[in-house]
């Protein structure tokens, strides 16, 4: 009998000072050590270099309190793409550590380390990658694409982003001071109970997720009333573009079910600092309430994430192959069916828990009826490339790879709807490979494609093409080795969160799995120095046009990077292309008669709300209840200081708006010439 | 076909070539399980994915062609920019997925409900219908940390992390957790059914080989979870006949004392037998009162199901307690920010139980609906006496204090 | 190209607002606010859900008739009631662009919804006071949250109405002011619906 694996309880008695906190809660362990030390290091390089450049004037004033759509959408990218790195070393270590510990290898990782990586690497997955991804992709592109010179909150967009990046902030210190949740991405009671999750773990996970909860309902809420209300004249419903559409259908989902997070982690929190019963055993408590409850929010989530990649792909799908796209109409009802249906599945994530074959069967082919939807997209896309001229451009290589990988994803999904068959498969590696194909395939590619369709937009040069294939070449086929293994180990009755494994003939799959991953890896350097030697190329790469690729929607009628304002005159719309419409139709861009453009003032408001939050989240891990009240009452003040901020806009002057238009004009006839 | 279809097919066509032989050697255990509930779940697997090739093949071999045939180089195939609809081919997109899943979920419903895990076999094999005779042999299945016990009420023996049962006879399992949630899972005989504290599952399965199988829990349940695992042996009649003699033999005793030490966290259990068990054990779990001076959950929901127990029930916390402060096994149960006062004293709890006695209140919970929250037929049973042995106890006993 | 649309009347189609007029500022103010409170009120729909699924766990303690009493509750409710009513006088005077009726009214209402907290805050005090806490049973700690997200709702409301008058004495009747007067009349108004709520699940239901 080994000890070593009870819950360890803190030891130390908290402080009024600094509660539970004490210099035992700094890591110990050589392999976090080092992380730590070598992340500090970084830091304080980077802060330095800041420092060094006399950037922080630049940085305060042109991006941390921007209100500006495009640069928030860009600030969002790169907190995705950051915390994806870290997403990212979670999962290589879990394939190392799988692939090691056979014939009575402990591996190099313990219990306590292995059951926080893969906690966080969900989590950081889903809630600080995916969401901050698919949240800048909108905001960077919606508001163009509808003719609108800004969201219809933007201070409110400053501080959703900031809120999402707090939470990113709680959950990256978690490394270095404590620990994380060692409960699974989604915490079940009563594991995730203060009886059996004493320290400090899941309430870093409940208070980042919390945090970072409030910018996502609130951007959601943002950007619905932007697609209602901003649209440039002329664009009906049925015209706007399919991205806006899913957009909208995703936000609509995220205002819709993220209050059902916030609530249930809430109650959580209850159970865990006042000690109420809502998930607990005894007391009447119902943990199956939890379970039931955080997965209402959890499936429309997946639909959140993959939703505004449908769009993109039907934009990219068109663009490149010329064409416009096969059954828009089927394609927007689609989305409504499958934004509606969302809500009647959540059970099928917990068959096994017993609630009947009349329960269990409904819920089954809810499940599969999504797939109709679904499927007639897929169809939508193939008979939009039919009869095209398919330009093979990084952003539609990707989408071809996201139709083949997808459709298998899609079809072990339907199968792990029918219940018998998920009774076998449930919790096994099987699901594992399943949601990582809908997830890497559908979301991950979508993004891929997105980021080199848009980043001439946001830039002004294209990204390099020789190192963007270097990276899909090397993800793509990786993806399938990664993952290919794992749907044949849960046909072999693996399941997913073990540490050790007893049988060897398993070892040669976890060995070509951790070949695929770091295949992956490789995709990953390679698209990172696709970033790199693009922004190094730039001149050679420039884009001055606005429109590189021939594009059908209204972000491409601006200049790239386009305006503060985005639109000297804001387009009116006449059919569903509205760029492409206005190529046909031969409009010239009005070269006078410009007026002053009514814009949003930036606001600092937003960092130090969030930066209160972030303080006020620490304080509640770690039960300095001194500091907890304290950022609370700040927290409530500085939200009502900012509402004495009465002068929120300005304008820009009529002169201005001139010299930058005809900066471009000229530019344009120099790309003409 | 083609280049671009062959430059992403290639590669994974070599790999598949080169695995095809691991693939053979490995043991899919899902789809060639060695018992009839677990193979009629991997046929229906099988089932589903052919039924759902029948569009996804078309699908990616379209994907491939249109995605050769109409590139940009590709000047002489038709280009046509304007066009975007097509009624028929509308009508097709929707419809043969629609009938697809029309198929399918005929099979989901029909098989939902034959192999639903608390539905008694009708069959051990195909074509070998369950008659009178064969009367199921009840194991009762409790996940602690991290091990699992098994109890053979008929037999009076229980084991733990091995679970042996004859080859051929139906078996009915009766699951429960005593402190988080696990899985219950026996890949080679039957699907997975949760383990939860507090709540008893079931499952009916058959083996239909003998051997040695591995059982394991699948889903994630803390520190210990990856050594969960247990042997699962499948036995002649005559062979499980020898096991349970020899378990007799060995001659240990699992009362409720044992019990509590065994629920203690505990990793990489040994196998272990145990010749006797108390009576009422496992709904003694279920009910989370196999500590001595605690109330059963069959009663507490009883009081509630009466209105509860008025003010009067407002201290009696101790002998409620189970894990809610620290986790089982590890602690004391009950907080030092309660006290234990009005509990102890048994006859005001007799008059407040005389007072609710004529209140009826169903506020029943909601549960699943195959799912039986614990003192389902004990709840019943007891309803009909008005005062339960384990109450009466429950409110006199002096609890850890 | 196909499908162009021609505005009746022109012969060419305009593709740029040459004379635009831009939105009002804060025209989609109350949307947003509308949809922010949908999000709110599905937060409060998980807890009457709680309470719906542990309501009758009273974990062998207390249920609904040893604890409650409906003369409070009753009186309680009238307070927000009629704060709900003095908003809406108070929204006729904005209307009537009354600045101090305005005021006023808003006052009477925070006075009101005052009132209905320290009367919550009393029944709270006194159910812990003799040992019904919210963690003596689930049906205790599913009451205590709903009720208590509900009256910490109103407390933020109560902050917001004072600020609101500050503001008001401030800046008067100015767009922007109006604008937050509108919502918060909508989020106290939506308080009151949930009470309601509250009132007939929680307290009503739980005595008959």
């Amino acid at each position: 009998m080994s000890t070593d694996a009870i819950p360890s309880t803190s030891a130390a008695e908290p402080t009024f000072l600094l509660g539970k906190l004490s210099w035992n809660s700094l890591p110990h362990d050589p392999i976090v050590l080092s992380t730590m030390v070598v992340v500090i290091i970084g830091g304080v390089g980077l802060l330095a270099l800041v420092t060094r450049y006399k950037l922080w004037g630049y940085l305060w004033k042109e991006w941390f309190t921007t209100v500006d759509h495009k640069k928030i959408g860009i600030m969002y990218m790169i907190l995705g793409l950051v915390m994806f790195l870290r997403g990212f070393a979670d999962a290589i270590m879990m394939r190392l550590q799988q692939v090691m510990a056979f014939g009575g290898s402990e591996g190099y990782l313990n219990a306590h380390h292995y059951d926080q990586i893969f906690t966080a690497h969900g989590v950081i997955m889903i809630f600080f990658v995916a969401m901050p991804f698919i949240t800048g992709l909108m905001n960077y592109v919606v508001p163009l694409q509808i003719g609108a010179r800004d969201v219809s909150f933007p201070f409110l967009n400053n501080f959703s982003f900031w809120m999402t990046t707090s939470g990113a902030v709680l959950t990256m210190a978690s490394l270095f001071v404590g620990e994380f949740a060692a409960t699974g991405w989604l915490a079940y009671p009563p594991l995730s109970g203060i009886a059996y999750s004493p320290s400090v773990g899941v309430d870093y996970y409940i208070w980042a997720l919390q945090i970072a909860g409030v910018g996502t309902t609130l951007s959601g809420i943002n950007l619905i009333v932007t697609i209602l209300k901003m649209r440039a004249p002329g664009m009906g419903l049925m015209k706007m573009p399919v991205f806006t559409w899913t957009s909208l259908c995703a936000n609509i989902l995220i205002v819709a079910s993220f209050p059902v997070l916030t609530a249930v982690l809430a109650l959580l929190t209850l159970d865990r600092y006042v000690g109420t019963n809502f998930f607990t055993n005894d007391f009447g408590g119902s943990s199956m309430m939890y379970v039931n409850l955080i997965w209402i929010w959890g499936h429309p989530e997946v639909y959140i994430l993959i939703l505004p990649l449908f769009g993109v792909f039907s934009e990219v799908t068109s663009t490149f192959s010329g064409k416009k796209l096969f059954g828009y109409t089927s394609m927007v009802y689609a989305t409504v069916v499958i934004t509606i249906l969302s809500y009647v599945v959540w059970l099928h994530h917990f068959f096994t828990m017993g609630s009947g074959a009349s329960v269990n069967s409904f819920f089954g082919i809810t499940t599969m009826v999504i797939s109709i939807p679904t499927g007639a997209k897929l169809f939508n896309w193939l008979f939009t490339m039919y009869r095209g001229r398919i330009r093979y451009e990084l952003p539609m290589m990707w989408t071809v790879a996201f139709m083949l990988t997808f459709t298998i994803g899609g079809m072990t999904g339907v199968l792990l709807a029918v219940p018998p068959a998920d009774f076998v498969l449930h919790n096994s590696l099987f699901l594992i490979a399943h949601f990582h194909n809908v997830i890497i395939g559908g979301v991950l590619f979508g993004i891929f494609a997105a980021i080199n369709y848009w980043w001439p937009k946001a830039f002004g040069f294209k990204l390099d093409k020789f190192w963007g294939k270097v990276s899909f070449w090397c993800w793509v086929p990786g993806f399938w080795v990664a993952f290919a293994p794992l749907y044949v180990l849960g046909l072999m009755g693996v399941t997913r969160r073990m540490r050790v494994f007893d049988d060897p003939s398993l070892q040669i799959w976890f060995a070509i799995a951790a070949v695929g991953a770091f295949m992956i890896a490789a995709g990953i350097a390679a698209m990172l120095i696709q970033f790199a030697v693009s922004i190094w190329k730039r001149e050679a790469l420039a884009e001055t046009t606005g429109d590189p690729w021939n594009g059908r929607t209204l972000e491409w009628a601006t200049s790239s990077p386009p305006a503060d304002y985005n639109f000297a005159f804001t387009p009116r719309i006449h059919a569903l292309d509205a760029w492409y419409d206005m190529k046909a139709a031969g409009v010239e861009h009005p070269a006078e008669g410009y007026k002053d453009i009514h814009m949003p003032s930036n606001t600092g408001a937003g960092v130090i709300l969030a930066g209160i939050s972030t303080v006020a989240g620490f304080a509640l891990v770690w039960h300095i209840w001194w500091l907890a009240g304290l950022s609370m009452v700040g927290l409530i003040g500085a939200a009502i200081a900012h509402t004495f901020n009465y002068k929120r806009d300005f304008h820009i002057p009529a002169s201005q708006v001139a010299a930058t238009e005809a900066a471009r004009l000229r530019q344009l006839q120099a790309a003409g010439a | 076909m083609s280049g671009i279809l062959t430059r992403t097919r290639l590669p994974l066509g070599i790999a598949a070539t080169c695995l095809l032989p691991l693939l053979g050697g490995c043991n899919m255990v899902v789809l060639d399980p060695a018992g009839d509930v677990a193979q009629q779940q991997g046929d229906l697997v099988v089932i589903s994915t052919l039924l759902m090739l029948i569009i996804i093949v078309p699908v990616m071999a379209l994907t491939g062609y249109f995605a050769w045939k109409y590139r940009a180089a590709n000047e002489a195939a038709t280009y046509k920019p304007d066009w975007d609809h097509s009624t028929q081919l509308e009508l097709a997109i929707w419809a043969i997925p629609l009938l697809i899943i029309i198929c399918l979920g005929a099979v989901t419903w029909v098989g939902t409900h034959l192999l639903d895990p608390y539905r008694p076999l009708a069959r051990t094999a195909p074509g070998q219908a369950v008659t009178e005779k064969d009367k199921p042999l009840e194991v009762q299945a409790v996940a602690l940390n991290w091990k699992w016990l098994f109890i053979y009420p008929e037999q009076g023996i229980a084991t733990v992390n091995e679970l042996a049962v004859p080859e051929g006879r139906p078996l009915r399992f009766r699951i429960s957790s005593s402190s988080v949630m696990n899985s219950f899972y026996v890949p080679a005989m039957a699907g997975q059914i949760y383990a939860m504290p507090g709540m008893e599952t079931k499952l009916h399965a058959v083996f239909n080989e003998t051997g040695n199988y591995e059982g394991f829990s699948a889903n994630y349940s803390g520190a210990g979870f990856s050594n969960m695992r247990f042997a699962a042996r499948s036995m002649t009649a005559k062979g499980f006949d020898l096991w349970v003699a020899k378990a007799r033999a060995e001659g240990q005793t699992l009362d409720r004392a044992t019990y509590l030490k065994l629920e203690r966290p505990s990793e990489k259990e040994p196998v272990r037998r145990y010749a006797s068990v108390e009576r009422d054990l496992f709904d003694r779990i279920v009910n989370m009162c196999a500590e001595p001076g605690k109330m059963c959950m069959h009663d507490m929901m009883a009081i509630d199901a009466r209105g509860g127990m008025g003010l009067a029930g407002l201290h009696n916390v101790r002998q409620l307690a189970y894990d809610k402060h620290a986790a089982r096994g590890t602690g004391d149960t009950a907080s030092d920010r309660y006290i234990a006062e009005n509990c102890t004293n048994p006859e005001l709890l007799s008059a407040s139980l005389a007072r609710i006695e004529d209140r009826v209140i169903d506020l029943s919970t909601l549960t699943g609906a195959g799912l039986n929250r614990p003192g389902g037929p004990l709840f019943r049973k007891r309803q009909t006496s008005t005062k339960s042995p384990e109450l009466t106890q429950a409110g006199t006993t002096d609890p850890v204090s | 190209m196909s499908s162009i649309t021609l505005p009746a009347g022109e012969d060419k189609p305009v593709y740029y607002e040459i004379d635009e007029h831009p939105h009002p500022e804060g025209h989609s103010t109350l949307l947003g606010f509308w949809i922010y409170l949908m999000s709110d009120c599905l937060i409060f729909a998980i807890l009457f859900a709680c309470y719906a699924v542990l309501g009758g766990n009273f974990a062998a303690g207390p249920g609904p008739k040893d604890l409650f009493d409906l003369n409070l509750i009753a009186l309680n409710t009238a307070m927000l009631l009629f704060s709900s009513l003095t908003y809406g006088l108070a929204m006729i005077a904005m209307q009537n662009r009354n600045l101090r009726h305005v005021q006023m009214w808003l006052a009477v209402t925070g006075l009101f919804g005052a009132a209905f907290l320290a009367i919550e805050l009393y029944e709270f005090s006194h159910l812990i006071h003799i040992g019904a806490t919210p963690q003596r049973s689930a049906f205790l700690s599913a009451f205590f949250t709903l009720v208590g997200t509900h009256g910490l709702h109103v407390t933020f409301g109560l902050i917001w109405l004072v600020t609101l008058i500050v503001q008001l004495g401030r800046h008067g009747l100015n767009p922007a002011n109006q604008r937050r007067v509108a919502c918060l009349s909508l989020f106290w108004h939506f308080l009151d619906v949930i009470w309601i709520g509250v009132f007939t699940f929680v307290y009503l239901m739980g005595m008959l």
